[in-house]
């Protein structure tokens, strides 16, 4: 395996950039030899631009003084938010040719800070999916293993952290499209609470479960970009005015005060034996740290799957219906008259997956269902909420494994949409009750799959978060291990 | 058998704010086509809608002056629905929690009172326009995200004139409010009608149809009284009406169908996720009431009492707003409302409707009309010479007093010419002259008076009376 550049930290390279011992140019080199040599093997991104990305680091090394943490680092987009004037299409035929003509709040934030945007990573179409599969541009395949999925939606950003093509890179989380990923392909993944970063700019697809976070190589980087990321933006009304932490201030701030719940009902027979053992052995490192280890309860646990895919299907069906051919995207080359055009734009535009869920989704908004199912998901999804309100009272964070399995084959649950949705039957609940979660590397299988443990936390309370997460990953060495990719 | 009308209206009003419902775009009338648009209204993929803090106030404004209960908790719904000029194919509106509910209208016809109750009041964003060109479609979506309120009444119409009446007190109220311009051409106040019949004394409401595109308050009476008349003849010939959607055709003076309840939309309504809940405090709420501003009927009584207007007069002048405040800029000039009221009302009124012009284009100013009370008053030219400046002042533009200048209709100041005048007056009414010389000095006046109506009112009113009193004293 070749040293490079693209095998550091964000922090690490913050650092040498700082220090003026590496150049932006250099970077971006060292990541364009990444891609020519492992990008065929594992496709983690539809788009980039070598020319400007070499000039815009050109440009970056030009400025004599460095103005922000992130100086000329690349930092890789999930194809989901918007950067004026590069084309973006939720991996999604419908919004082929599709520019933005402005910026989402993030990339003005990162860029703020001096970061370059650097490609567009690929994911499920619409981020419908957790396998990275139903996208319009082909399948991402897992760095550890190239016959395996690396997990989705944003399974794109997850394989390019993990196969060295990214330093870090976004993701977006509906149902755990950040976590699951980052789990299976064995980096950091945070989603922060609702509302703590601002989804102007990221494409909707159930809008009051989405947010925008990080895919990292480590903690520190979650903390370094999370401070970025997060605050308050005027253009989102849903994104609230909570201070900001300066999370890396609290990292080694140390856990030996601290309460972790274990939920009962995560420990389920669906569970994966290879992942319970990995988690199991978790649990013994924090003991280890001297944190007290108590079981909590989470009694509503059973619904969230199905409360997810009722608002998050319905939700999308009413954000998905701008897709109609008239002013950008796609077009069907061949209609009769309006209603045709629309039909033959979406049967054409959209995939098989993306089309269950807008069907699914209309029909529990129709008249006559909207009690039995919109209604009845929302009074649910408070019960969720409350759950761990309660839950809270007796710890500080819940541990908790990211996913029920390893990294699965490619193909292997396309046809089985049930077992697909149940891939993220550990991650929704955290969406439905608005609180922030993170997925550390905590262990492999046998054949060498990562094994993700999740934190969840309270509202706003990302920095007691990554405190427990760091504190792992201190104890630990799993997120230094690398695939090899070949 | 006699049938009775119930009739509801529903009235979308634009409200007067800079910018749009959920982005910074200009709402001025009149642009190009798509020259106000942005990202956010255009319903690009990604961005989100950050509610105008002046729309909601001007919407609880008009809930409050019409008597509605502002809502502490409402929230807006999104309206599902596919076509061109509605962008993110979704309407944002509100559902089953709307800004206003309740509140009501009172109108007067034909000399009843009658209250006219509200069902609520609700905020919402407008769509845009598609134009059809040979063989193609565009759209226009200037139009789209402009801030709306829709004005929902209860059946309680019973007549095309109430109709009429309850738009003409609504529209008074908007616009004293300054809520809305309500300019029905520029599309800033539009109006359905749901009309049914019901046979008199009947209880149960009949089956209504919903009338679309009717472009003026006369129009909306025209098109009631069409469909009574309509459904009057159907249920004669023992037919049924049919719940449908009908739009009238004002060239024709007809309406047609345009569809039917079956294929009406499912609009299946879900709370907005993008936007959050509106929630009010009750003091918020009631600084909103302190600060409205005098309305119509107040205003008509202040008249009346203040300045000693009759009940019609105060009524005609406080109708409309604009014409109430020219009426209150002329009494900084002159103090003779009476006057000035009678001015207004006849002449400018008349004139204006001639060239087809609003009293905000007056080409008359409250200081000019309040100019030539004052010369009248003074009695430097008589009632008929200012008839005629006043045309001459409306055609021009200028100043009472620069036309008597220019025509020479100003003073005589020649005291042999006005003394020949004197002299002929006290020769031809001898009870004042005796009235003066007995003591009653106010006879001078009389006698004053009539030597500026034999001048035309252009003799020096000071040399008359001078001249006058000498002559008198002789
Ligand atoms: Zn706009």
């Amino acid at each position: 395996m070749s040293e490079s550049l693209m095998d550091l930290t964000l922090h690490e390279l913050s650092e040498l950039m700082r220090a003026r011992k590496i150049s932006s140019l250099e970077v971006m080199q060292a990541k364009l030899a990444r891609l020519k040599e492992r990008e065929p093997q594992i496709h983690a991104y539809i788009r980039w631009d070598e020319k400007a990305a070499i000039e815009e680091a050109r440009q970056r090394d030009n400025v004599q003084d460095h103005q922000g943490s992130l100086w000329g680092l690349p930092i890789a987009n999930k194809d989901i938010i918007c950067v004026e004037g590069v084309e973006t299409s939720c991996a999604s035929k419908i919004l082929s040719g599709y520019i933005p003509p402005y910026n989402a709040t993030v990339v003005e934030r990162l860029r703020g800070e001096g970061a370059i945007l650097f490609g567009n990573t690929n994911m499920d179409e619409f981020a419908m999916g957790s396998s990275t599969e139903t996208s319009h541009f082909g399948v991402t395949r897992n760095p550890w293993d190239l016959t395996r999925t690396p997990g989705g939606s944003s399974g794109g950003s997850a394989a390019a952290v993990a196969g060295g093509l990214a330093i870090a890179a976004l993701g977006t989380d509906t149902g755990g499209s950040i976590r699951q990923p980052a789990a299976l392909c064995g980096c950091v993944g945070l989603k922060p609470t609702y509302g703590r970063v601002s989804r102007y700019g990221l494409i909707a697809f159930a809008s009051s479960l989405d947010q925008i976070g990080p895919i990292t190589q480590d903690v520190e980087d979650a903390a370094l970009l999370l401070e970025i990321l997060a605050g308050h933006d005027s253009k989102d009304s849903t994104s609230l005015k909570v201070e900001v932490p300066r999370y890396r201030e609290h990292l080694k701030k140390g856990i030996r005060d601290m309460k972790l719940g274990l939920p009962k009902e995560y420990f389920i027979s669906g569970l994966d034996p290879q992942v319970k053992v990995a988690i199991d052995e978790a649990i013994k490192v924090y003991t280890n740290l001297g944190v007290e280890v108590v079981e909590c309860q989470l009694p509503y646990t059973e619904y969230a799957v199905a409360t997810y895919y009722v608002l998050a299907t319905a939700q999308a069906s009413s954000n998905l219906a701008r897709y109609d051919g008239v002013q950008y995207g796609y077009r069907a080359p061949n209609f009769s008259n309006l209603v045709d055009m629309y039909f033959e734009t979406r049967s054409l535009g959209f995939g098989p997956e993306v089309k269950r869920r807008i069907i699914l989704g209309t029909y529990a908004l129709s008249s006559g269902y909207y009690d039995a199912y919109y209604l009845k998901a929302q009074k649910m999804r408070t019960l969720i909420r409350q759950d761990f309100e309660e839950a809270f009272k007796k710890c500080d964070a819940i541990l908790t494994p990211t996913s029920p399995s390893c990294a699965f084959k490619i193909g292997e649950r396309m046809n089985d949409p049930l077992t697909m949705y149940l891939s993220d039957i550990f991650t929704i609940s955290a969406n439905l009750a608005g609180i922030p979660g993170i997925s550390i590397p905590c262990g492999f299988s046998k054949e060498g799959l990562p094994v993700g443990l999740q934190i969840l936390g309270k509202h706003f309370d990302e920095a007691t978060l990554l405190r427990t997460a760091y504190a792992f990953e201190q104890a630990t060495d799993h997120h230094k291990r690398k695939p090899v990719v070949r | 058998m006699d049938y009775e009308p119930v009739i509801g209206l529903e009235v979308h009003v634009q409200l007067k704010t800079a910018s749009k419902l959920f982005c910074g775009c200009s709402t001025k009338f009149g642009a190009l086509p798509n020259a106000q648009v942005c990202p956010v209204c255009l319903g690009y993929p990604g961005v989100l809608p950050v509610l105008n803090e002046k729309a909601l106030t001007l919407a609880v404004m008009a809930g409050l002056a019409m008597g509605s209960t502002v809502a502490l908790y409402s929230k807006f719904d999104r309206k599902n629905y596919f076509y061109p000029d509605l962008p993110k194919a979704y309407q944002v509106s509100q559902y089953d929690e709307p800004i206003c509910l309740g509140g009501k209208i009172d109108i007067e016809v034909e000399g009843t009172r009658k209250e006219i109750r509200l069902t609520r009041i609700h905020l919402e964003e407008d769509a845009g326009k598609s134009m059809h060109f040979k063989g193609d479609t565009g759209v226009d979506y200037n139009r789209t995200g402009i801030p709306l309120i829709e004005i929902v009444s209860e059946p309680d119409l019973r007549s095309p004139q109430e109709a009429y009446q309850y738009l003409k007190e609504l529209k008074t109220i908007l616009e004293y409010l300054d809520v809305s311009d309500c300019n029905m051409e520029e599309g800033s106040l539009r109006c359905d009608a749901n009309v049914s019949l019901r046979p008199v004394g009947e209880k149960k409401m009949g089956t209504r149809a919903e009338i679309k595109n009717l472009n003026s308050f006369h129009n909306v009476e025209k098109a009631i009284t069409y469909e009574i008349e309509r459904q009057k003849e159907l249920l004669s010939r023992g037919e049924r009406i049919v719940q449908e959607t009908r739009l009238w055709n004002a060239d024709e003076s007809f309406t047609r169908s345009m569809r039917s309840k079956e294929a009406a939309h499912d609009y299946r309504y879900f709370p907005e996720p993008d936007l959050v809940p509106i929630v009010f405090s009750a003091k918020e709420i009631e600084s909103v009431r302190v600060s409205l501003p005098e309305l119509a009927q107040r205003r008509k009584e202040r008249f009346m009492k203040d300045f000693a207007l009759t009940a019609y007069d105060a009524e005609v002048l406080t109708a409309q707003k604009d014409l109430a405040d020219f009426f209150e800029r002329c009494l900084k000039y002159s103090k003779n409302a009476k006057a000035i009221s009678n001015w207004m009302m006849g002449d400018l009124m008349r004139e204006l409707k001639l060239k087809d012009l609003g009293i905000a284009q007056s080409p008359m100013s409250p200081e000019h009309i309040a100019g030539l009370i004052e010369l009248m008053d003074q009695g430097k030219i008589s009632g008929k010479m200012a008839k005629d400046v006043f045309l001459e002042m409306f055609g021009t533009g200028k100043s009472a007093q620069e036309i008597v200048s220019a025509k020479g209709l100003s003073q005589l100041s020649d005291s042999s010419q006005i003394e020949g005048v004197v002299k002929k007056v006290i020769q031809e009414n001898p009870p004042s002259v005796q009235d003066y010389r007995n003591g009653k000095k106010n006879a001078l006046s009389y006698l004053v008076g009539q030597v500026m109506k034999a001048t035309q009112g252009r003799a020096n009113p000071k040399m008359v009376n001078e001249l006058l009193v000498k002559e008198l004293e002789k």
